[in-house]
């Protein structure tokens, strides 16, 4: 059982790592950034 | 009081409240802009900060991981995030719900309205209440802003726009105060969102961190990865006398010598405080880990 809780972890984080990257290339990165440098009038209740 | 605190655990819980105020202070660097009324806008707002920060606060340091994981599964080019979903996977492998307990400004506040002092409620029969926040995570967060969406195909951020007080307290309220024409675009769904957030303030005056066991989308996927994180609570078998001081401790409702890393776990350590044999820490790392009289230790739920 250890061992496959370690190995259920170490793919997470091999997962995670490898869905934070691929997005990152494919330009979301660039479109969080869009969004986050505006102010966000859903946010702040002007819709 | 005079108890003697001692090893990483003790210290950890103890200097939680510390701990907390400079997260809040490390999602929200930029605190002049709150007197100029704008937002930052560099470079820095690429990256989520782990907690439930607005971005349009003044001073957030990065971006909201419910607001960003939104805006992309909004936006008519995607439909889903694989960078935000992977750095929540990340962080949730890495930390789980310890970052409820230690890292979000908004947990903090709540627990800093829970202090004023009345009449407190228990949610011990509420328990049920703690799914809705996954059917918000699925509905807002995932599926409302990839599938409700206009002829261009772009999708609100419906956690945000609908939900969120924090968008109210950090962003619409400092803002509105030093920018007229901010304040003058307030209207109907502002008024909504500001009773949202006095009742989440009035609620949590009564009862321990009411958003974050039922509402909070952030705090449903951290939970999802409780059970794998490396950060965890552990229960020494050997030393544990059974006296229940640790599940009366938990203001999650949460018995930690039955099931040490379930979903609800914020890792806030009051079980670590309260146990008088020092039975209950914390953990880094991966696997199971073996307590001290040589048993693996194991999940019961």
């Amino acid at each position: 059982m250890h061992w496959k809780k370690a190995a259920a972890q170490a793919l997470l984080l091999a997962v995670g790592t490898a869905m934070l990257c691929s997005g990152a290339l494919r330009g979301e990165a660039a479109t969080v950034l869009s969004k986050a440098i505006r102010l966000c009038l859903e946010c702040v209740g002007i819709g | 009081m005079g108890k003697k605190f001692s090893g990483v655990s003790q210290k950890l819980t103890r200097f939680r409240g510390y701990i907390q105020a400079a997260a809040t202070l490390f999602s929200n660097l930029h605190l002049p802009n709150f007197l100029k009324g704008e937002i930052y806008r560099g470079a820095g707002k690429k990256v989520c900060v782990p907690g439930l920060n607005c971005y349009s606060c003044p001073a957030a340091s990065g971006a909201c991981p419910i607001g960003a994981l939104q805006t992309v599964a909004g936006s008519a080019k995607y439909g889903f995030s694989y960078y935000i979903t992977g750095t929540l996977i990340l962080l949730g492998v890495l930390l789980g719900r310890f970052i409820c307990g230690f890292l979000c400004p908004f947990g903090w506040f709540q627990e800093l309205l829970h202090k004023i002092p009345t009449k407190k409620f228990s949610t011990k029969k509420l328990k049920y209440l703690t799914w809705i926040k996954y059917a918000v995570l699925l509905v807002a967060v995932f599926l409302l802003p990839a599938l409700a969406v206009n002829d261009v195909g772009m999708g609100d951020p419906f956690f945000c726009k609908y939900i969120c007080p924090q968008g109210v307290l950090e962003g619409a309220i400092p803002l509105s105060v030093v920018n007229s024409g901010i304040r003058s675009a307030l209207g109907v769904l502002f008024a909504w969102k500001f009773s949202v957030l006095i009742a989440v303030i009035a609620v949590s005056v009564l009862f321990y961190r009411p958003f974050c066991k039922w509402l909070c989308p952030l705090g449903a996927f951290y939970a999802l990865l409780n059970k794998v994180s490396l950060f965890r609570m552990k229960v020494d078998t050997g030393k544990c006398v059974a006296c229940g001081k640790c599940a009366e401790a938990c203001k999650m409702a949460v018995d930690v010598t039955k099931t040490p890393n379930h979903t609800e776990c914020i890792r806030c350590g009051m079980c670590v405080r309260a146990c008088p044999a020092n039975a209950v820490s914390f953990r880094y790392g991966f696997g199971e880990g073996k307590d001290k009289s040589g048993v693996n230790a194991a999940d019961n739920k």
